[in-house]
């Protein structure tokens, strides 16, 4: 990197990086042992600690903001699992994402196609729902009319890089229609209400997984809740955020909450805690900007995740009762940004524990990410798949006949996951809205 | 940067990826678990085995440059911060357990080995190593063993030097030595073994260590003593001990930490308490069970205001939460926290305590106070901003006062974090100056060129006492 921009980034972390936060790291290390990235490499600068001592050596003038510092940003998953594990506190996810942000304002050099991705998906895809469906519906096309089997059999999917190709093997089936399409706005409750709620419909669950969709907004509804769908929802800005495009993050976060404020909802359902993790911190993304002050603490105080609601407040269903005395053997793959950011993680698998034909049985570091964690598993393949197979090990190790996630994108991975290294034929990965739907609802 | 030639020795030596120098290497060395220090090594070794430590070694003698050796980092007195530059040296490739010795109740592991993946192993097969630092999760066992760390069990169970047997070194030279070995009783010589544990990196560096297992307790039994009188808690330390009873653990938390604590944690501890002692019994059942019934009387007749004792596992760790939450609680106060370790003789920690809080408002800083109240092992901990130049220098000023204080109680200005930079002015206070002089020998007979983490333990002036003429 030349010297006079990396100056210029080096000014621009300045102004951007919380200092304080920065500051608030007293390196003791308790992060180290919850990082996935330290966990594989073992080597200090790959953990959240190094990297605040980058960060804070960029700023410091200790050393110059050159392309490996770049590069190490970009390598942390943003899985926040160093968050819980710290004394004091650090707002690490902040931290990353200012840093990120600062590298986005200057950066000339994405890799080719990662550029073309990052493009395609943050500016074109994203922040379009219209777009979103219509690639839903393309992916529909692409299904139905054998085109996909084509593309398989003739090895066509060689042509894409390897990853895409990877992740064009996990596509679920797609209807091609939102969930609004499929079931309107307004959606009673069963029997008496408990609360009006919103659905956050997202991008990927609402062109990909709209099943999932559908079964959210009936698990809700027979759990007593009114669903609202405000039509005018977008993108929730997760990965812009993440990768450093706040600005457009911070446009897609206020269309939101003006959606949502309009609705006159009593909760804000996520069901991708992905999702669900940025909605809840719309307040801290918005938190310079004072006329938001108040509609951003309104909107993050009623975000809630599916798994949570239910258990907190719902009327949960009766489960049917098992037809045999077979048990399904589960294990539950925490979604990160549910775990370390929601503070969610119990709610799943008390829910599953509650199956009276499931055994739920924990793999190892369930709570360490699988490799996801947004667009990571493009832009940083080797250390995804890297992460991934030791997750499949675990994953392996409970012969569980589900792997239930809470997220479409650790949905996708652990499919994959299966897809490469599962070792058995019966296991399946399957969105904890759908388990439970076909356990409590269709039966 | 160091000199072409030498670092291609060094690639040559480990590997060409196992010898770093980019920015983003020298950054993350740069220090440890001590807040307010940094200096940039010139390079960054992994070594892969003995013999590669020992080729290291030969070729930074023969050049004369420092090295530092480190495990993870965690400690507290900048031990591990390369302050004359040179090279440090991360055992983290080295973390195999090599052998347990199920006959000999034994285990022989590499020095980069995780101290709680060590511990795990090793109660997986039914045996106990004690020694528990609380960086146990990240520290190494090669760390634990530089530093002679503690831990929550160190009254009863003692600390890492009652649990190494033998070590491997390699020695500035580039030589490597053998001390000890799988016996219980050895006394051909200096003790060696003993010599090197807390020696912080500046005699040797450990490559292999043989460490001591024991059979683990069969039961234990946790109870929390809370105590308006400050004296009475001290009290009841020192008749527990007394009265023969040695508590597995055996914890303290003075008023301050216990007002930071509950306000994090929200525990329903009662403010106005002076103290409040955590304590814990392991052994045989019945053991155990007359332990404790003995420990609450002490407690009743030191007008304990509140004693609970847990029925069950899940009660325990409640009540454990309590004292683990002590540092989280502190940490998040403000933005620098400073983890001292003040040390005093059991019967003096009332009197410590009282002097630490007096010495915190004569110099206007908040001082905390918790630790391990059955060793005398204090945790006086300032809450401060490194920002804040002029409060830094007070707290440095109370600091030194309070160790000042330690050594009039008798006691010493470290328990268990070692002395590193942090400490140096202050050894002499402790060893005095013949004490000095036999310790520089003993440095000159291993390090003869002072390359073995160079600036640390021995400052190059000591600290003027703070109290000159007190009574």
């Amino acid at each position: 990197m030349a010297k006079s921009t990396a100056e210029a980034l080096r000014q621009t972390l300045k102004i951007k990086l919380d200092y304080d936060q920065l500051t608030n790291c007293m390196r003791c290390g308790f992060c180290l042992p919850a990082c996935p990235t330290f966990k594989e490499t073992g080597l200090e600068a790959e953990s959240p600690r190094g990297r605040i001592a980058l960060m804070k050596a960029t700023v410091d003038g200790v050393m110059e903001p050159n392309d490996q510092f770049e590069d190490q940003m970009n390598h942390c998953l943003g899985c926040r699992a160093c968050e819980p594990a710290c004394p004091a506190d650090v707002k690490y996810g902040q931290l990353i994402e200012q840093a990120r942000d600062a590298i986005e304002a200057h950066t000339v050099r994405h890799r080719g196609w990662v550029k073309v991705v990052r493009k395609l998906v943050f500016k074109q895809l994203f922040p379009h729902q219209n777009r979103m469906g219509l690639l839903g519906k393309g992916l529909r096309i692409y299904q139905k009319t054998g085109l996909q089997t084509a593309v398989r059999k003739t090895g066509a999917v060689g042509l894409f890089s390897k990853q895409l190709a990877d992740l064009e093997r996990t596509l679920p089936k797609v209807s091609g229609k939102g969930v609004i399409q499929q079931l309107g706005t307004r959606i009673p409750a069963k029997g008496e209400k408990l609360a009006t709620v919103g659905m956050f419909r997202g991008c990927l669950m609402d062109s990909m997984f709209t099943e999932t969709n559908n079964k959210t907004v009936r698990l809700l509804s027979e759990a007593g809740f009114e669903v609202i769908i405000p039509e005018s929802q977008n993108c929730c800005g997760a990965l812009h955020a993440h990768s450093g495009e706040t600005h457009d993050a911070k446009q897609l976060a206020k269309s939101n909450i003006r959606a949502f404020q309009e609705a006159g909802v009593d909760y804000i359902i996520s069901n991708a805690g992905g999702c669900g993790a940025i909605l809840i911190e719309y307040d801290h993304l918005l938190h310079d900007e004072p006329d938001w002050r108040e509609q951003s603490e309104w909107f993050a105080k009623r975000v809630k995740d599916i798994s949570t609601i239910l258990v907190e407040k719902g009327r949960l269903p009766q489960p049917s009762q098992p037809q045999s005395n077979d048990r399904v053997r589960v294990t539950y793959q925490d979604s990160c940004h549910l775990r370390n950011v929601m503070k969610g993680g119990n709610s799943p698998r008390k829910l599953l524990a509650a199956l009276p034909d499931v055994e739920l049985v924990e793999m190892k570091d369930a709570g360490s990410c699988c490799g996801s964690a947004g667009i990571y598993n493009v832009t940083q393949p080797e250390m995804a798949n890297q992460i991934l197979e030791h997750k499949m090990e675990n994953a392996n190790a409970t012969k569980a006949h589900y792997i239930v996630t809470s997220n479409p994108g650790c949905l996708m991975q652990m499919k994959l996951g299966i897809d490469k290294h599962a070792d058995n034929d019966r296991v399946q990965a399957v969105h904890i809205v759908d388990f439970l739907f076909d356990r409590m609802v269709k039966s | 940067m160091l000199d072409r030639a030498i670092v291609a020795e060094l690639r040559e030596a480990v590997g060409e990826r196992y010898y770093k120098e980019d920015q983003e290497s020298l950054v993350t060395h740069s220090y440890d678990g001590t807040p307010m220090l940094q200096s940039l090594p010139d390079g960054v070794i992994y070594p892969g085995n003995t013999a590669e430590v020992s080729a290291v070694m030969t070729i930074l003698n023969k050049h004369r440059i420092p090295l530092v050796s480190r495990g993870s980092g965690t400690n507290l007195c900048g031990g591990t911060v390369p302050v004359q530059g040179g090279v440090v040296m991360v055992m983290h490739r080295m973390n195999d357990i090599l052998e347990v010795d199920l006959q000999n109740l034994t285990a022989t592991v590499q020095p980069g080995i995780i101290t709680k993946r060590f511990i795990e192993h090793i109660e997986g097969l039914g045996l106990f190593y004690p020694p528990d630092p609380s960086s146990m999760s990240i520290s190494t066992i090669g760390g634990n063993i530089a530093e002679c760390s503690g831990g929550l069990r160190g009254l009863k169970y003692g600390t890492t030097k009652d649990y190494v047997l033998g070590l491997e070194c390699v020695l500035a030279s580039g030589e490597i030595i053998r001390t000890g070995g799988k016996l219980m009783k050895d006394v051909a010589g200096y003790d060696l073994t003993k010599l090197l544990i807390g020696s912080e990196g500046t005699l040797a560096i450990v490559t292999e260590a043989t460490l001591k297992l024991i059979p683990p307790p069969k039961h234990k039994k946790t109870m929390l003593a809370m105590f308006t009188d400050l004296y009475g808690a001290a009290r009841t330390v020192s008749r527990i001990i007394e009265n023969r009873i040695i508590p597995a653990t055996l914890e303290f938390m003075d008023n301050p930490t216990i007002r930071v604590v509950d306000d994090y944690a929200k525990l329903g501890l009662p403010l106005n308490m002076a103290a409040i002692l955590l304590i814990e019994q392991d052994g045989d059942f019945e053991t155990v069970e007359r332990d404790i019934e003995l420990i609450s009387e002490i407690c009743h007749a030191e007008k304990a205001d509140q004693i609970s004792i847990a029925s069950n596992q899940e009660e325990a760790l409640k009540l454990l939460t309590a004292r683990r939450s002590a540092f989280t609680a502190l940490a998040r106060l403000r933005p620098t926290t400073i983890l001292e370790d003040a040390t005093v003789p059991r019967s003096k920690i009332a009197d410590m305590v009282l002097e630490i809080n007096r010495i915190a408002q004569k110099y206007n800083v908040q001082i905390c106070t918790f630790g391990h109240a059955g060793d005398g092992n204090l945790h006086p901990t300032a809450t401060t901003d490194a920002r804040d130049h002029e409060e830094i220098h007070r707290v440095e000023e109370a600091f030194a006062e309070i160790f000042e204080a330690a050594i009039q109680l008798g006691g010493t200005i470290t328990g268990e974090h070692g002395v590193g930079l942090v400490k140096a002015p202050f050894l002499e206070w402790k060893v005095g100056s013949a004490g000095i002089a036999i310790m520089k020998n003993i440095k000159q007979a291993f390090d003869p060129l002072n390359l073995l983490n160079p600036g640390k333990m021995f400052a190059k002036e000591t600290r003027r006492r703070v109290v000159l003429n007190r009574g």
